[in-house]
């Protein structure tokens, strides 16, 4: 079936997601948004596994939430939250994002080629074979990977720049991981999180992930590879177990 | 020098000459209180007892008997007991004490404070055997105006675009306890309860269990802090959905479920890894502001494609009014108080005893405010928190709730004896843990019978207090003031809950 193109000039946010929930229940594979200028919400809880959306312009905050399955292609930046509680399907962005990138993500990835905003990744959980991954190109504001409970987190600190260089970096995690290229400074750890070289055993877990995020935004993988990372995880399982007693 | 012990606060004597040494009070003590020794059964250990009754509801001769704090401490007005315990208790541990059920400390109850009216000579009463009355309650918005087209033949068409409503049969809902703070029994047993009495129940933040899927069209599903087990399945199979921003049980602060209660079922329905420790955060962490709320509200309405009610949780504390009329602008479907004697599978205790305002002023002030801005029309109000017997909801009705969500009096309508230590997960009545030799205690029908019964007599006693009023319809009871009187309450009282005081 041919690609759907639509002109998102000028169209509100549920007229459009109506289309595109139309277009992928008709069996469309392949939809193009043009002019997309602030529209929230798009792809929206929707299903599909083998669908592609491509977004040409900036899409609204909580972009691809709940999604279940499509692939959404942006060209431009993104707002507050894309990837916001996502349970499958991949999000790729050509530019930067703003605050909750992959907020409480729950399957599937999300790639931001350039920079993502304060609480990256935050609350991201897994379930078994449902293991979100986001992979940010350039860095990371304050409060990445805070409360996480699962999943992966790569940032790369491409063109220069330091992966994240503020405080809160995985306060509260209890699951999952976040690898940063070079270190995070220990001073911007936050509480219950630790940070340790990444193993070669660990180094071979991520690899095909940075190929594969490097592939996607025509990049070569091979200077990505030969750096050393840093994994922070969880200091124990338990972070808040000795908080508590009983009345 | 140590501490040393605390005196008991409960005492458990066997009478010897009533005992049958029939055992079942060792069985069915999830505590360890009571032991078989030889022929003869024991107290073992009286320390462990929380007068959850399990034993006393099971002892087929009434042998056994419990005493609260059979050792005395000087008395002292202001260094109570439980200030005392609770030092010793930090004094050893350095850590935040932990509680189950609601608020412990002696406030005043405005409840019991506020006096129903009744039909005298000059208007006669209702007699709701023999008329009518009407208890079903819409939630959601409801039109400001309505728009109405004529047809040629004479029908009328409606123009007016009607947002999706939930209809209840009894203004009486279930509120959200999860599964993981209650057994799948105790859920199950309430979900088939709401579905017999045409109303609802909450699922709380633990996801939806597959065996709970033929009770979907009567169940609130709840997207909170932490997200456990949202996705799309999950809210398109919710009658209503409900974003929980607060608790009244512990205003400001998220949940936390320990690693030991998160077994292979309700690691599935959370989806996370069993054993794991499900946290929620504080606040929701892409909802900083109201109009992040706005947009979260959107968010599941546009996933959820305009097809449900969606409702917003907050506590209730000392803004609520303006917090509530933000809210209302939100998009949202109807706003849930929840007031600070509200129930809870877990608390620090700090915040359930001090933290909070009482569900009568705040839904009073809610009201008020949103009928001064012209709002009240888009969002109902759904009170919780404290709701212990009909007379509660008439009077919170009065004061302008649409509908209430008990708790606390559906889980002791299963059995449940308020011994406050759901926190430890060891409910010898199956309700508030998650051990199977403890959860096949509760049987889902004869629970879902007592639970409908419950919901049944209240409704009727509803009904009865509207027909000594005179009142016909819910919706004539609703903000009703004129039926309500303040008994011994201060002026500053009256005038925030808007009623006159008795006499008056």
């Amino acid at each position: 079936m041919a690609a759907l193109r639509i002109d998102a000039k000028n169209l509100h946010y549920t007229p459009l997601n109506q289309q595109i929930r139309k277009a992928v229940c008709d069996g469309v594979k392949e939809i193009v948004i043009d002019n997309v200028l602030g529209q929230r919400f798009i792809a929206d809880g929707l299903r599909g596994d083998d669908v592609t959306i491509t977004v040409n312009g900036v899409p609204g905050g909580d972009l691809a939430m709940f999604m279940s399955g499509p692939t959404v292609i942006v060209h431009g930046n993104a707002d507050h939250a894309p990837g916001n509680t996502m349970n499958q399907g991949k999000v790729i962005i050509f530019g930067s994002t703003g605050d909750a990138t992959a907020h409480s993500m729950r399957g599937g990835r999300v790639y931001v080629r350039d920079s993502i905003g304060y609480r990256g990744g935050i609350h991201m959980k897994q379930y078994k074979e449902k293991r979100p991954i986001l992979v940010v190109g350039g860095s990371a504001r304050a409060f990445l990977g805070e409360y996480m409970a699962g999943g992966l987190l790569i940032v790369l600190g491409l063109n220069g720049q330091v992966p994240v260089a503020e405080r809160g970096v995985g306060s509260g995690i209890h699951g999952g991981e976040i690898y940063v290229r070079g270190e995070v400074e220990a001073k911007y750890l936050g509480v219950g999180s630790k940070q340790l070289p990444a193993t070669a055993e660990q180094m071979e877990m991520i690899r095909p992930i940075i190929e594969d995020f490097a592939k996607s935004f025509g990049l070569d993988p091979a200077p990505l590879l030969k750096e050393k990372y840093s994994r922070i995880a969880a200091a124990s399982a338990r972070p808040f177990a000795n908080k508590y007693t009983p009345e | 020098m140590s501490i040393g012990s605390v005196p008991l606060r409960f005492k458990v004597e066997i009478d010897p000459e009533r005992c049958m040494k029939c055992g079942r009070c060792v069985e069915n003590c999830s505590y360890g209180v009571f032991r078989k020794e030889s022929d003869n059964i024991v107290v073992a250990n009286s320390r462990a007892c929380v007068a959850c009754h399990r034993c006393l509801a099971f002892c087929p001769r009434d042998a056994i008997d419990i005493y609260e704090k059979p050792t005395d401490y000087r008395t002292h007005p202001v260094w109570t007991r439980e200030v005392r315990e609770a030092v010793f208790n930090q004094a050893k541990t350095g850590r935040i004490i932990v509680a189950g059920m609601g608020n412990v400390l002696p406030y005043p109850s405005i409840f019991d404070r506020l006096v129903l009216d009744a039909c005298q000579v000059t208007n006669p009463s209702i007699d709701p055997l023999r008329e009518p009355m009407e208890l079903r309650t819409y939630i959601g918005k409801k039109p400001a105006a309505l728009s109405v087209k004529e047809k040629p033949n004479g029908d009328a068409e409606l123009l007016t675009k009607l947002a999706p409503n939930l209809k209840l049969e009894t203004p009486i809902m279930i509120g959200h306890m999860s599964y993981g703070a209650i057994s799948l029994n105790a859920q199950t047993a309430l979900a088939k309860a709401v579905t017999k009495m045409g109303t609802f129940l909450g699922t709380g933040e633990g996801g939806l269990h597959e065996s709970l899927y033929p009770y979907q069209d009567h169940m609130i599903v709840q997207v909170a802090s932490g997200r456990f087990g949202v996705d799309i399945n999950y809210l398109e199979r919710g009658a209503a959905i409900e974003i929980k921003i607060g608790q009244g049980a512990k205003p400001g602060i998220g949940g936390h479920l320990p690693g030991e209660k998160v077994c292979a079922d309700v690691s599935c329905t959370r989806m996370i890894p069993e054993g794991s420790d499900a946290i929620s955060p504080a606040p929701h962490h892409d909802i900083y502001s109201i109009e992040d709320l706005k947009q979260l509200v959107h968010s599941l309405k546009e996933a959820t494609e305009w097809k449900k009610p969606v409702f917003v949780k907050i506590a209730a504390v000392h803004n609520s009014a303006a917090i509530a009329a933000g809210i209302a602008r939100s998009g949202a479907d109807a706003v849930v108080i929840d007031g600070f004697r509200g129930g809870t599978g877990a608390a620090p205790r700090v915040f359930r005893d001090h933290v909070g305002i009482p569900v009568e002023a705040a839904v009073a002030s809610v009201d008020a405010k949103l009928r001064k801005q012209g709002v009240r029309n888009e969002v109902s109000i759904i009170a919780s928190g404290g709701i212990r017997q009909s007379a509660d909801i008439a009077k919170i009705i009065c004061l302008g709730a649409d509908a209430v969500y008990i708790g606390t009096s559906a889980l002791v309508a299963m059995g449940c004896r308020v011994c406050g230590t759901c926190n430890r997960g060891t409910c010898a009545w199956g309700i508030a843990t998650q051990r199977p030799e403890l959860t096949k205690r509760l049987d889902p029908e004869t629970n879902a019978v007592q639970v409908a019964n419950l919901i049944h007599a209240w409704t009727d006693e509803i009904a009865e207090l509207m027909g000594a009023a005179g009142i016909n319809s819910i919706e004539s009871l609703r903000g009703n003031r004129d039926r309500l009187r303040g008994y011994m309450l201060d002026e500053g009282l009256l005038n925030v809950l808007d009623v006159k005081t008795v006499g008056a």
